[in-house]
């Protein structure tokens, strides 16, 4: 029997704020265990949440870039569980009315070929809302300790609806999610410093069937590599266990990454009640439109529309506009130095930043925004190139040097004399005329239709120009002979 | 004989402070003296802290000397119920899973009777989170009445009460949930005051049920109580529930308005069980308002009869909450032989937690329970409306309503062993908090017994300055303040 999957994703996402959810403590990663703590965070007795309106902002902000109805009041509950990590062994969180509901993440999967842009969908959300970050329990021999560092850290789940089919839609859907929240500043999602979590119900069932099957709760999936591995190890075991007969139990499991199994953690028997109720200690705030126009216009445009925009306005092919689109800084960076090169080099810029400026950056080790080149400088050098000032090779060559050093292209070119020579026309014709006529052998086989046979007369072209002759004159120069031969 | 300094009004104090005729440390000496030789039969605090209080006093002394007296509280040692924070002292709420617990930081109340100059004294007894009427709920044994050790101070906060009248304070600071600084003024026969919600800042207090709380004064008069509500009220950013709005000079305010005023009786408040010397002295108070020319007109509450259910349920719903973190792992009572967390869970709470706190828990646990939760919680928190209506619909006709504050007086030590009878002390006193409004209790007269006798004005939202002008109108033509109990 065929079966399909029906996957939701449960996404956790901190929100980067200055302090946390409901105190002035600062928020942070890294720092020694219960320093970013105050009477608030450890619910000391007699302390009171206070809003951090930071974090609203940015879960409005969320809510916006992904199409939400943002809610007209933020109303918040209360969830009770007993639990070492939760200092007031309640949650603050958001039960019957999220903040944003609706919205979708507009995902990609993947082409037929890695240069082929692959099908888009849009996979609609359930809800959005906010809550605080618990601490972190740290296990020993004899005892455990908790950190509560983490705690009070302002935290959006983000709820899909069963809408995902596959284990690459899954990461597609996290890929485009985790692009969005970056952009938008709203996180950071490092998922090695726990700021994007996600938990996967799945459930499959005959194809064709419309009832939902048994689902089963997918926890620890710690990478975005994770979900998807995790996804379709958890829909190979639903497979085979109901194609040997057997029946799926509701239950949460736990994946395991390294070795790339899972193991039931929970039956649905010991499923909580959270005994949710309003906060009393904190006042539902009102979100009217103006507060929502001012966040709207903080909105950038998202990876998606861009490429859209890349593609259609400046004519690039799709490999490129799917490295330049992930990332917001480089995607700017793009667009500056098109700007200042003009519209007909955004090809060339394009190139320049995709295979020359990320090659070199990944092997400095250093970060985007410690680049000592800027929009100017590859503007500068693809005009070097264009005007044939400079050929490709040297150009080069004068990349890497401006890369380390910030020096302006032309200023490189002219210190270590990578101009190119002012090639005489008739110099060229006659270099061109000597290789044709030394191999006769060539000749003919171009003649027969082989256009590569003109490469052989190209190398000795190159030796009597020292290697400053420009390919593209010394290729129309040897077919214009040819032509004539 | 002119009282003793410990006997004396803030207002007075403040007098003789001001000429130097006495110094703080000398008034804190006195109050000290007097706890010393009183409060081993009184038992109305916790703990104190001497050599704090006498620093605070010689400080304000200094500020005085150097001309920066702060104010009217200058000076004056006020007593603090221990459910209250001070950055140093212990923070227990009478119950064994804080009685080792020191909080580091202070209430918002407590930092603005710091600035305001006054002397911070002793963290005084109450019913163990402030859940109970009689002080009896304490884990470290129960308050005697000053006017009769063998009686009850009221509760929840009865050290408050009690010290007050004992002596052992100038003024002091309760919490009210459901009456627990009014029915403790009243058994107590001194001034409480109950703030609208959202008035005075709860942070620093220790939680009971959130949307009910309030702290506020117990003084020996109606202008000292208009001094401490002026001192402690006010917008704070640490608390979302307390409202932005202007503080009047209450002080000002309680002699400039003169009334006269229109009074609601509500009848439901004078039905069965009503002790009878009690009704008779507010009916008497009620005459003495009508000579005043106030307007006095009986108004119904029509879901009063609700009232207690409705308060056990969210008041209960929000404790069971509250009191979650109270769990033994970062402070507090911690389970010697626990093997695990859970284990700390279980033991440490049923160690740490007196049996009416923990019948609270579990009656709030039930009615947020899936399957419980509309058909309890959600609908009390409707009926809440109701009843805050019935108030809100009584005051197009009346500016504040009059009623006994309790229906009984002090009763005995271990008499009322049933908790439902105890419950039944608040009836008067849960309907103002449900509806969220201010009320207080005055002296208005003894029983045949020598038992104090409190009269409740309840007052419109954030009309206190009206209601401390009503009460003083009274208190004036009476002399009930100037008696103090004598304790054998």
């Amino acid at each position: 029997m065929n079966y399909e999957a029906v996957i939701g994703l449960e996404v956790h996402i901190q929100i980067k704020t200055h302090s946390k959810v409901f105190t002035r403590v600062a928020a942070g990663y890294g720092q020694p265990a219960n320093t970013l703590t105050d009477p608030v965070v450890l619910a000391l007795p007699g302390t009171l949440p206070v809003m951090n309106k930071a974090a609203l902002d940015a879960i409005i902000k969320a809510g916006l870039l992904l199409g939400c109805e943002i809610a007209p009041v933020c109303k918040w509950d209360r969830k009770n569980y007993f639990y070492p990590d939760s200092p007031k062994n309640y949650q603050i969180s958001q039960y019957d009315q999220p903040i944003c509901l609706g919205g979708s993440v507009e995902i990609e999967l993947p082409g037929v070929a890695r240069n082929v842009m692959g099908e888009h969908k849009r996979i609609p959300l359930t809800r959005i809302h906010l809550e605080e970050d618990v601490g972190k329990l740290n296990h020993f021999a004899t005892e455990s300790l908790v950190d509560y560092n983490r705690a009070g850290t302002p935290l959006m789940e983000i709820v899909s609806d069963p809408a995902l089919h596959s284990a690459d839609e899954a990461f597609a859907y996290l890929t485009s999610l985790r692009a969005t929240m970056i952009y938008g500043s709203i996180s950071d999602c490092d998922m090695e410093k726990g700021q994007l979590r996600c938990d996967a119900n799945i459930s499959i069932r005959p194809v064709g069937e419309t009832r939902l099957g048994t689902k089963v709760e997918l926890k620890n999936l710690n990478s975005i590599s994770f979900v998807r591995d995790g996804i379709a190890h958890e829909i190979k075991r639903q497979v085979a266990v109901l194609e040997r007969g057997g029946t799926l139990a509701q239950e949460t499991r736990d994946y395991d990454g390294q070795t790339g199994t899972s193991q039931s953690l929970r039956s649905k028997e010991m499923a909580h009640d959270y005994r949710y109720f309003p906060d009393p200690d904190l006042m539902p705030v009102k979100v009217d439109e103006a507060w929502k126009e001012k966040l709207r216009a903080e909105c950038p445009e998202l990876p998606f529309p861009k490429q859209r925009r890349f593609v259609e306005g400046y004519q690039l092919p799709y490999t490129l506009t799917s490295v330049l689109v992930w990332d917001r800084a480089l995607a700017d960076f793009f667009e500056q130095a098109v700007k200042l090169a003009g519209q007909g080099k955004a090809q060339a810029v394009g190139n320049w930043i995709v295979n020359d400026l990320l090659r070199e950056l990944g092997a400095s080790k250093r970060e985007f925004t410690e680049l000592k080149v800027s929009p100017e400088h590859i503007a500068a050098l693809v005009q070097l190139v264009d005007t044939g000032s400079v050929l490709t090779n040297a150009a080069r060559e004068i990349f890497v040097e401006m890369f380390a050093t910030g020096e302006l292209p032309g200023v490189i070119a002219d210190r270590r004399g990578l101009r190119a020579a002012p090639t005489d026309a008739d110099e060229l014709e006659q270099w061109c005329r000597d290789a044709i006529a030394a191999n006769a052998k060539a000749v003919a086989e171009f003649k027969a239709g082989k256009d590569s046979a003109i490469n052989a007369f190209k190398g000795p072209v190159m030796k009597a120009a020292k290697g400053k002759g420009d390919p593209k004159r010394v290729d129309a120069m040897l077919r214009h002979l040819l032509a004539a031969t | 004989m002119a009282d003793a300094l410990f006997f004396k009004p803030i207002a007075e104090l403040g007098a003789l402070l001001e000429t130097k005729t006495v110094s703080s440390v000398e008034l804190t000496q006195g109050v000290i003296a007097r706890t010393m030789a009183v409060d081993g039969r009184v038992r109305a605090f916790n703990s104190y802290d001497e050599a704090d209080a006498l620093a605070q006093a010689a400080a304000s002394d200094a500020r005085r000397a150097a001309g920066q007296a702060r104010g009217p509280l200058e000076g004056i040692p006020v007593g603090l119920k221990d459910v209250i924070s001070v950055a140093g002292q212990p923070l227990t709420a009478s119950s064994k899973m804080l009685a080792n617990f020191v909080s580091p930081y202070d209430a918002t109340v407590t930092a603005k009777l710091k600035g305001a100059g006054a002397v911070i004294w002793g963290r005084l007894n109450c019913d163990e989170f402030a859940m109970g009427s009689s002080t009896e709920n304490s884990a470290f044994g129960p308050t005697a009445n000053p006017w009769d050790l063998t009686r009850v101070p009221g509760g929840s906060s009865g050290g408050s009460s009690a010290a007050l009248a004992a002596g052992e304070a100038i003024a002091t600071l309760g919490s009210d949930t459901g009456g627990s600084i009014r029915q403790p003024a009243a058994l107590c026969g001194v001034v409480g005051l109950k703030p609208t919600y959202g008035l005075v800042s709860r942070y620093g207090l220790i939680a009971f049920a959130s949307s009910l709380d309030q702290i506020g004064p117990l003084t020996r008069t109606v202008e000292d109580a208009a001094i401490m509500l002026g001192a402690i009220a006010g917008h704070d950013p640490l608390d979302s529930t307390s409202f932005k709005a202007d503080v009047p000079d209450y002080r000002v305010e309680v002699k400039r308005r003169q009334g006269p005023w229109r009074l609601g009786i509500p009848k439901e408040y004078f039905g069965a069980g009503l002790d009878p010397e009690v009704s008779a002295a507010v009916e008497r108070a009620i005459a003495f308002y009508r000579t005043q020319g106030c307007e006095i007109r009986e108004v119904s509450l029509p879901h009063t009869q609700y009232c207690l259910d409705t308060y056990y349920i969210i008041a209960t719903a929000e404790a069971s909450s509250n009191l979650a973190r109270y769990d033994g792992i970062r402070y507090g009572h911690r389970a010697k032989d626990a093997k695990d967390a859970v284990d700390i869970y279980f033991k440490s709470r049923a160690e740490g937690f007196g049996p009416e706190v923990k019948r609270r828990i579990i009656l709030g646990t039930y009615v947020l329970s899936s399957g419980y939760y509309d058909a309890f919680y959600l609908r009390a928190q409707q009926v809440r409306t109701l009843i805050r209506q019935d108030f809100l619909n009584a005051y197009r006709e009346v500016d504040a309503l009059l009623t006994p504050t309790s229906p009984v007086p002090a009763f005995k030590l271990g008499e009322k062993s049933d908790p439902l009878a105890l419950y039944l002390c608040d009836i008067y006193t849960i309907g103002v908090n449900l509806a969220g409004l201010p009320a207080l209790s005055v002296p208005c007269g003894f029983t045949a017994g020598g038992l104090p006798v409190g009269l409740q004005l309840i007052g419109q939202p954030f009309a206190e300055a009206n209601l401390l002008a009503m009460a003083r109108v009274y208190e004036q033509a009476h002399d009930w303040r100037l008696k103090h109990p004598v304790l054998p």
